[in-house]
């Protein structure tokens, strides 16, 4: 779980990358920066409820 | 790679530069004190060294290595095309400061500036690490940071790299502007403090068996409070030198980044006064402190582009986020952070950043929100990541926590052989002499 988190904040980072890379500024670079950081807060999720997950294991 | 002239300063903004830099080191020192006050008595000795060691690695890998990928706006780097846009994306300077000209020349400014900038991010991860980060460990990992991770995040930010081209590249605002360091030491530390209390753990008997924490109160609260009233002066310094150096503001303008720094800082930990005293029924010491660095931290990033009164709501929303950030990590996430440097560097330090998108004005600012975004989307996807693997790495090899007897004793006795107090350890033979 940790490491698909960590991979959907690689992953989100990648597609803030591509838009800024690719599009022409009039194109809805925002928009697309806007959906990669959406991905990046889910990893963030998934990274911390990792964490949680293997506290309470330990306990 | 391309090569540019270093852009000048006049002699007036190069001696006020100088002067805001010698303050600096204040902000080291008052995070230290912070650190060490917000510690176990019996950790006291050891986090101040441990301070300075790390203050040390962090300057001299910074020397080494570090200036080397980071460099300084206009100097030599490697750029790669991409769809037509030229992006610079690390620093080509020699080792060892080889290509910094003397003189009193704007690099050689950024280069000091920076060796003590370094070495406040390195001071970062200590607090989240009290009572249980070896001091060897907190070197090594300290070396990672001056050496790999801050110099790559600063150069994109400040060396002229692909943060700082998203204006001229895509048409946004004026690029990933930071002029303090809310991203590029603060929220770096910040980072790298996350990924040391997940990898260390808890401080034995913070939680119980069903996982409530314990209260573990810092030893000493005038240290603490001392601490803030030293990292004031720290931040007009790094603020201020920031402003002329990294957002071209004009010596006149010292003075309006200095009264943003101290709005933000006082609203800030009046704001977690009010709501701990609110919540609790009487202010908390600890986290009126806390708000008052994140106010502090907060303000780093748009000093130099905030009017006082959106100087004054973002300490207001700064203050707010540290008091409930540090007991969401403590009770519902677990994460032990003594100091609550998660809170005040990490989540202070983006605040601010994104802080600067919705409040600041400046002329032809469209898209300077999703330029602040994108600068923190690349904390969050790999800053956060690279740093945690270093570190998750870095302790495979040299585990970083301190053995549970260590802990017991306390890292004074167990890693240095004495404690920060001795008078205070009542002996048998005091008692017994008349």
């Amino acid at each position: 779980m940790r490491i698909a988190g960590f991979l959907l904040l690689l992953a989100g980072w990648g597609i803030v990358l591509s838009a800024i890379a690719l599009l022409r500024p009039a194109s809805p670079i925002a928009g697309f920066v806007t959906a990669g950081t959406g991905v990046e807060v889910l990893g963030l999720v998934l990274v911390i409820r990792s964490h949680r997950l293997i506290r309470r294991e330990r306990r | 790679m391309t090569h540019a002239p270093v852009p000048g300063l006049s002699e007036t903004a190069t001696a006020l530069c100088v002067l805001l830099i010698f303050l600096v080191p204040l902000a080291a020192a008052g995070l230290s004190l912070i650190n060490a006050g917000l510690g176990r008595s019996r950790s006291a000795a050891h986090s101040m060294l441990s301070s300075l060691a790390v203050l040390a690695v962090a300057v001299l890998v910074y020397f080494l290595c570090g200036f080397s990928w980071q460099g300084f706006a206009a100097g030599p780097a490697h750029v790669v095309t991409v769809a037509g846009k030229a992006w610079n994306w690390i620093a080509a300077e020699p080792f060892f400061f080889g290509g910094v000209p003397r003189g009193g020349s704007a690099a050689s400014l950024v280069a000091l500036l920076q060796m003590l900038s370094v070495g406040l991010a390195a001071l970062i991860p200590l607090g989240a690490g009290t009572d249980r980060w070896r001091l060897g460990a907190a070197c090594a990992s300290t070396a990672l940071l001056a050496g790999c991770t801050y110099p790559l995040f600063a150069h994109w930010v400040w060396g002229g790299g692909w943060l700082a081209q998203l204006g001229v590249n895509c048409g946004l605002g004026r690029g990933f502007l930071d002029a303090g360091g809310a991203g590029c030491i603060q929220a770096v530390g910040g980072i790298t403090a996350w990924s040391i209390a997940c990898i260390l753990g808890p401080r034995r008997g913070k939680y119980g068996v069903d996982g409530a924490p314990a209260a573990i109160p810092g030893h000493n609260a005038v240290l603490v409070l001392l601490g803030c009233f030293l990292a004031l002066l720290g931040w007009f310094g790094l603020n201020c030198a920031g402003s002329i150096l990294f957002a071209g503001a004009a010596p006149a303008a010292v003075a309006g980044v200095a009264i943003d720094t101290m709005l933000a800082a006082a609203m800030a930990a009046l704001a977690a006064a009010a709501i701990t005293r609110a919540r609790f029924g009487r202010p908390d010491a600890s986290l009126c402190a806390n708000g008052w660095v994140a106010g502090l931290v907060a303000s780093s990033a748009a000093c130099a582009f905030l009017t006082p009164a959106a100087a004054v709501l973002t300490g207001l929303v700064a203050g707010a986020l540290v008091t409930f950030s540090v007991e969401w990590l403590d009770i519902h996430l677990g994460v032990d952070d003594p100091a609550g440097s998660i809170s005040v560097h990490a989540i202070g330090g983006i605040w601010g950043l994104l802080a600067l998108g919705i409040f600041a004005r400046i002329p032809g600012d469209s898209g300077q929100f999703a330029a602040q975004l994108v600068g923190v989307a690349t904390l969050l996807g790999f800053v956060l990541p690279l740093t945690y693997s270093l570190n998750w790495l870095l302790n495979r090899f040299y585990p970083q926590r301190v053995p549970a007897e260590g802990e017991r004793q306390g890292m004074d006795l167990y890693e240095l052989g004495a404690g920060a107090y001795p008078e205070f350890v009542i002996h048998r033979e005091d008692l017994t002499q008349g």
